[in-house]
């Protein structure tokens, strides 16, 4: 089954990262992934979606993702700026870093967690951003199980090795634990 | 060469397309969302040495008739370079809520 | 009206000239020097109101030129083989921003090894890039061509840059007899310049900014509506040019003793007034070949080839360029031009890298090809025709014939 995610965060914020670790993560599972950007001049700051794809069979389309079923918010201030929903299938999942039910409209399944609180309370911060595209991963896996959280960690340490790799696959574990519908 | 060598335009007649744009304000749309931190000024500080204004990459700090300086957040990106080149600490960056 | 005899450069210089072109601007490239030179010296002497700018390169040559053409200038430039490959980044820009200007580009065969001598190979790598690329037989056609290219680069059904053609040395360099219309008679025909839009501090446009795709790609098709538009822009400016001047070449094509005829030559260049000699002594023993040579290699002229080989039992081309592991470009537009007609054709690869051919060879080369086409029908897509002291000495590449 072929399952497409749209990530949706702020220009430097990490987007493109959670997309290419998650397709890391299916792959260890050895399922077949594909991650991209949007491919544009992107800014900091500014809204940007990234894609990725996962299947149990080969993937060859190459064209770009309009209707994906999974739609993950790394920014609590995209739910006004940008149009999370668009395109999102009806009966859609999204995944919300927001700590209570975000204001959308439609027929959605939605998931919370705090993802910005996690990221400051264990210290995963960058030039004054805290860092959530690692933790929101945790939450994804958990909530939609399209690959394991352990899949997740596994796909973080081998992205950042040592230190950092161990405190982004921890705060990914908190995020799975306080992941809920909303 | 002057001006007057230089012909009228005269309207294509096939279906036509070119690559062409004109500067306008907000044709990048509004770019003020892009922010994660505000400038905001101290008009105690502020001498309306206008450093701000010549250093703004955007064009949005607004020369006031009291000579001192204030943003447009509409399309400010926060960038901070105006908070950098004030040497009066006039502006602050704020984060964004 | 005064006719003088002058190399095919400077019948370009001349008839930039008279189109009262305002800046030039050009790096030296053999055999392409002596137009430029032959205009600084006009512009020196004061019998031209222009101005030259001096450049580094080729590259910078054109971008100059395309900057003066945008600011609302008549501009011109020229170039030749690794000059005009050099260009080649800018010649896509010209043509994609829709700035009308036009170029002559002195056919050169390209390195390595270093050869100052003809072949097509040059020009033909220009092909897809949106400018309208002509080509001349004959130092007259070059002054007439070049004075009818601003014509059509400035026609509001074209706007779009355009391309002469003529061959390194064999033109470039070769005197011959030629009329040089009075200014007063091209300032009559030739209308002021016009172009679709002026980029200047008051117009405050801005060129080539980034675009969305959808964008871009209806901008291609507008190129696409042009070129279809250029064709017959380039059939009125020649019989309208034919009846000021008194001179036409038929357009987008010359048809050559087509009457009767039930075999064909098709070629473009300069070497198409050798095949005509092949064609009237074949015809003389009695073998119905006309010839038609292609003026104009974009637009293709799609239309007019099928209207003038509808009747055609074989068509040979003569190809003085190739695409390296396919066919001769000429080959491969006459061959989807008159896929419809499933007659028999032939590619002939010849006279690359300035190798003469003369006469007596394309007589043989047609008169071969129409005897395999009278025992049945035949396509062989490309043929190497060797130099003569190397026939026979080296291995055949192994040529597809397909019979129908």
């Amino acid at each position: 089954m072929l399952v497409e995610i749209r990530f949706h965060g702020r220009g430097g914020q990490g987007a493109v990262t959670a997309a290419n670790i998650l397709a890391s993560a299916a792959v260890l599972e050895g399922k077949y992934a594909q991650a991209f950007p949007y491919f544009g001049a992107e800014r900091r700051g500014a809204p940007v979606v990234a894609f990725a794809r996962v299947s149990d069979e080969p993937i060859e389309t190459h064209s770009q993702i309009e209707n994906p079923d999974i739609v993950v918010v790394l920014d609590p201030k995209l739910f006004e700026l940008a149009n999370v929903t668009a395109g999102l299938k009806e009966g859609g999942v999204i995944v919300a870093n927001h700590a209570e039910r975000p204001p959308v409209e439609g027929n959605y399944k939605i998931y919370c967690v705090d993802a910005t609180k996690i990221a400051l309370d264990m210290g995963l911060v960058v030039s004054g951003w805290p860092v959530v595209n690692t933790v929101m991963l945790g939450a994804l896996a958990k909530a939609t199980r399209i690959v394991k959280t352990e899949s997740v960690v596994q796909a973080i340490k081998e992205r950042f090795p040592g230190r950092l790799g161990e405190k982004n696959a921890e705060a990914a574990l908190v995020a799975a634990e306080r992941v809920h519908e909303c | 060469m002057t001006a007057e060598a230089y012909p009228v335009l005269e309207e294509p007649k096939t279906f036509f397309l070119a690559p062409l744009s004109k500067p306008a304000p907000g044709s990048a749309g509004k770019t003020g969302t892009w922010r994660t931190h505000k400038p905001v000024v101290n008009l105690e500080k502020c001498t309306g040495c206008l450093l701000c204004w010549l250093y703004c990459p955007e064009n949005t700090v607004i020369k006031l008739e009291n000579g001192k300086v204030a943003i447009d957040y509409e399309y400010c990106k926060g960038c901070g370079i105006c908070a950098t080149s004030c040497p009066f600490d006039a502006i602050e960056m704020v984060p964004e809520v | 009206m005064v006719v003088k005899t002058l190399t095919g450069n400077y019948a370009v210089a001349y008839a930039v000239k008279l189109a009262r072109v305002q800046v030039v601007s050009a790096y030296p490239i053999t055999p392409q020097t002596t137009i430029v030179e032959k205009l600084s010296e006009m512009i020196e002497k004061g019998e031209m109101n222009a101005r030259m700018i001096r450049v580094e390169s080729e590259h910078s040559a054109l971008a100059a030129v395309f900057g003066a053409a945008s600011a609302g200038a008549r501009a011109f430039t020229a170039t030749a083989s690794h000059g005009l490959l050099y260009m080649h980044e800018v010649v896509w820009w010209a043509a994609g921003a829709r700035v009308p200007l036009v170029m002559a580009v002195v056919a050169r065969a390209i390195g390595p090894p270093w050869n100052i001598h003809v072949d097509h190979q040059d020009i033909f790598d220009q092909r897809d890039s949106g400018w309208i690329i002509a080509f001349a037989q004959e130092n007259q056609e070059v002054l007439d061509l070049t004075l009818q290219a601003f014509r059509i680069s400035e026609d509001p059904r074209v706007y779009l840059p355009m391309m002469v053609g003529l061959e390194g040395f064999i033109l470039s360099h070769t005197m011959a007899p030629v009329d040089i219309p009075d200014q007063e008679l091209v300032d009559s025909w030739l209308p002021p310049r016009r172009q679709p839009y002026v980029i200047s501090p008051d117009t405050m446009y801005s060129m080539g900014n980034i675009a969305p795709d959808e964008d871009h790609y209806m901008m291609r098709y507008s190129m696409a509506a042009a070129m279809e538009a250029a064709k017959q822009v380039i059939d009125e400016v020649d019989k309208e040019y034919g009846e000021v001047f008194g001179r036409s070449y038929g357009g987008l094509i010359e048809c050559y003793k087509c009457d009767g005829a039930e075999y064909y030559v098709v070629i473009t260049g300069s070497w198409a007034g050798d095949a005509k000699k092949a064609v009237d002594s074949l015809r003389e023993k009695g073998v119905p070949v006309g010839l038609v040579r292609v003026r104009f290699i974009r637009p293709w002229p799609r239309e007019r080839l099928l209207e003038a080989l509808s009747g055609a039992k074989g068509v040979i081309v003569f190809d003085r360029a190739v695409s390296m592991g396919s066919v001769g470009p000429l080959f491969a537009d006459v061959a989807q031009t008159l896929y419809p007609l499933g007659i028999s054709m032939k590619g002939v690869i010849a006279g690359l890298t300035g190798v003469d051919v003369k006469p007596g060879v394309f007589e043989e080369a047609i008169a071969g090809f129409i005897k395999e086409a009278e025992e049945g029908p035949v396509f062989v897509p490309s043929e190497w025709l060797l130099p003569r002291k190397y026939r026979g000495k080296y291995p055949s590449i192994p040529r597809e014939v397909i019979a129908r």
